[in-house]
């Protein structure tokens, strides 16, 4: 592929890169010329002004295949991910069967082989997720496995989770916890606070999220020189705990997803069971912390926790509906207008959480816009104004609280492994 | 119907728009929270009316307001109390109605809510009294179903019951008067409570002073700031104050997830005795099955202070009035 990226303005924080005007030519997915007024025989693209940014990765992302082709599959879910300014994603291991057996995994990796999007792969913890006995670490990660998680649920016992950090250590294994004290969130739709007493559904209180991190990070302390990263944060309580921890050195990293800085527990009453997340949306303070916690580096990553549904999963009442929302397609847009364009963020920062960051938590190669890197690029429009639509979702799944929302910054496209995607 | 009552049951202008738990552009009645004063008023009105109807010996009048009209009343879950009081009510109006409970039917194998009522309504039907486990279905059913079919909400989880406070307000109307100012306890468990919710919503709306008496466990968090009523721990300190006192059902499988400690304790501290209501000048109101011996003492059933029988009576007129009112476009 050869391109001459025209007029664009490049941002890398990792190179403290911030350049407007600027070229980049593309010959063979290699960038081989970066520079103003380029000449070149490549097929010219103006982006009238554009960011181009280190190609962005979503940690925290839920494929269904195998087992629930139905919502989504590897590859409808990488092509969504690539019109939603991805370049590579983490998908989590709660597939049927679970990530917890190195054929699953190369399975995984046949199907995303020859992508834009580059799949990395989170396998369980312990075996078919059940908390009681250790994933066999030594064969995932020799199958190429990054990082481990019973994603879905938490391990609840705090013995098996000491067993987990012991044994991950040794393959300097990153080790990742949805963060829920299960004996407290029973039945629970919604979080515990005002609306859940105003509509009389069960409660998730924020103080079980809060548990499970500070237990985590007290294990890991304990433990010792283990990689431990908090999925998708939701409170105040767990953003003060990491910040704590990283404030005693502690080998701490979290991420929140974009629903959880955008929306709070209101939302269920305007958009129902589309607002029914695992962890839920939280209150308004608790999104003052988030947002706190991402500008003083307490929060290093972003990532969107798509969670593909049916529609018919969605479509019923609070209790039994499925838990989460598709968000690889919306998550730079809601950034972009809720931390970028209000000042909460610079461009840069924000870049810097989508892209730099998740890849070293994950110890991945680094990403750069420089002359001989392969072109791993994101490309956005940070003030076009415009409305999601439901046409727009290229994921298999449409469970959203989105369609209708106006968003400032829009995504034009990515490159990656030698392809282009332009989203429209 | 009278002018003056017509007047007042006029469709009232949309409030949140598009909110999935209330309905805008629709004639359903779904929350309390969402009813505005004067349509509450005109209901208990007309209430009034039927209700003398009702008292009347002789065989009933039946009246032709719902002739052609059909209303399935759609059971998630039972209760033979509401859903016997609204099919009197829809028979005494002309209406034909059909009691489906969807657990104990074949017609819903394997089928969504959704599904059942899309059914149904090829069947032509014209209004849903709907009750389920879940709060906001009928609501949620309201979004999905044409216009001009209604939705009434007989219970919802624990979010609102709002006939049940209607017919609680209309009796509690005609006992004390006129209720701004009046001071009402509702004694129990609050958490898992639709009737708490929807009487809390209709007495602040006509200006009543309401306190929630329960444990701690039992009240859910930040209840006194949402609904803008005083909450106390004990039954005692409600007792010389009230004018009417709301007692409610526990669930006695609360106890074994740990919300309260004993049946006895229970009684003990938030239970109406005996010697209790020597104590207060209260009416005694409860949404009932009564759980006899723990929330009311067997005496208080037949005082002449306890409205149990006047609610299931009131729950007919009550229901009677709503459905003239759902279809009164
Ligand atoms: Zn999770």
């Amino acid at each position: 592929m050869d391109l001459l990226l025209r007029n664009a303005h490049l941002v890398d924080p990792s190179l403290g890169l911030d350049a407007t005007g600027m070229d980049v030519e593309i010959l063979g997915g290699v960038i081989t010329r970066i520079g103003k007024s380029l000449q070149s025989s490549a097929e010219v693209c103006d982006l009238n002004g554009a960011v181009v940014a280190p190609g962005f990765f979503d940690m925290h992302v839920h494929l269904r295949e195998p087992g629930q082709e139905y919502k989504e599959t590897i590859a409808t879910g990488l092509t969504a991910a690539a019109a939603g300014g991805f370049t590579g994603i983490c998908c989590m291991p709660n597939t049927e069967p679970s990530i917890s057996d190195p054929f699953v995994v190369s399975y995984i990796k046949e199907r995303a082989a020859g992508h834009l999007v580059d799949l990395v792969i989170c396998g369980t913890m312990t075996k078919g997720r059940k908390g009681e006995e250790l994933a066999p670490m030594a064969a995932l990660v020799d199958a190429g496995v990054k990082m481990i998680s019973d994603d879905g649920g938490a391990v609840r016992s705090a013995e098996v989770m000491r067993r987990v950090f012991e044994y991950a250590k040794m393959f300097d294994l990153l080790v990742t916890q949805h963060c829920e004290e299960h004996s407290m969130t029973a039945g629970a739709a919604m979080n515990e606070g005002h609306t859940s007493t105003k509509l009389g559904i069960p409660g998730w209180p924020a103080v079980a999220e809060d548990i499970i991190v500070a237990r985590d990070i007290l294990l890991a302390e304990y433990v010792g020189n283990v990689r431990y990263h908090a999925a998708h944060l939701s409170t105040k309580g767990s953003v003060r705990l990491v910040r704590e921890a990283k404030g005693r050195g502690a080998t701490v990293s979290c991420e929140v997803t974009p629903h959880h800085f955008m929306l709070t527990d209101q939302a269920v009453e305007k958009h129902g069971t589309m607002a029914k997340m695992n962890p839920p949306l939280r209150a308004e303070d608790d999104i003052n912390a988030i947002i706190e916690g991402l500008q003083d580096g307490t929060i290093d990553c972003i990532a969107t926790d798509h969670a593909p549904h049916a529609m018919h999963e969605k479509e019923t009442d609070i209790v039994s509906a499925s838990f989460g929302i598709i968000g690889l397609e919306t998550a730079i847009p809601i950034g972009l207008t809720y931390l970028v364009k209000p000042g909460h963020l610079s461009l840069s920062q924000y870049i810097e959480k989508c892209s730099i960051n998740p890849r070293k938590a994950l110890k991945l190669p680094a990403v750069q816009i420089k002359e001989k890197e392969r072109a791993n690029l994101t490309i956005f429009d940070p003030h076009k104004t415009w409305r999601f639509e439901e046409s727009d979702i290229r994921s298999k799944s449409k469970n959203t609280p989105f369609v209708g929302e106006e968003f400032t910054g829009k995504v034009i496209g990515t490159i990656n492994n030698d392809h282009a995607y332009w989203s429209n | 119907m009278t002018v003056s009552a017509r007047k007042r049951l006029q469709p009232q202008p949309p409030s949140a728009n598009g909110r999935v738990f209330s309905s805008s552009d629709r004639r359903d009645l779904l929350t309390i929270e969402a009813l505005p004063a004067e349509t509450i008023i005109g209901l208990l009105d007309r209430s009034d009316e039927y209700l003398k109807s009702l008292i009347a010996t002789g065989p009933f009048q039946k009246s032709k307001l719902l002739e052609g009209r059909t209303i399935v009343n759609l059971f998630f879950e039972n209760s033979t109390r509401t859903r016997t009081s609204f099919e009197l009510a829809e028979r005494r109006l002309g209406g034909d109605a059909v009691t489906i409970s969807p657990a104990a039917s074949s017609l819903t194998k394997g089928e969504s809510i959704l599904d059942t009522v899309h059914v149904l309504e090829a069947m032509k039907v014209d209004a849903f009294v709907v009750r389920h486990s879940a709060s906001g279905v009928p609501a949620f059913l309201a979004k999905h179903l044409p216009p001009h079919v209604h939705v009434i909400n007989a219970g919802d989880g624990a979010h609102e019951h709002p006939t049940q406070a209607l017919l609680d307000a209309a009796e509690l109307r005609a006992a004390l008067g006129n209720l701004r100012g009046k001071r009402i306890a509702i004694v129990g468990d609050i958490t898992h409570s639709r009737v708490a919710r929807s009487n809390m919503w209709l007495l602040k709306k006509l200006g009543v002073h309401v306190t929630l008496v329960g444990p701690e466990t039992l009240l859910p968090p930040s209840v006194g700031e949402v609904f803008g009523v005083a909450v106390s721990h004990n039954i005692e300190s409600v007792l010389a104050e009230s004018d009417a006192i709301i007692a409610l059902r526990i669930q006695l499988e609360r106890q074994s997830r740990g919300l309260f400690p004993s049946i006895e304790e229970y009684r003990e501290r938030y239970g109406l005795t005996i010697q209790r209501l020597a104590r207060t000048r209260a009416i005694i109101l409860h949404p009932g099955p009564v759980n006899v011996g723990i929330e009311l003492d067997h005496e208080i059933a037949s005082h002449d202070r306890s409205f149990m029988l006047r609610q299931v009576k009131r729950g007919v007129a009550v229901r009677m009035a709503v459905l003239e009112w759902i279809f009164s476009n």
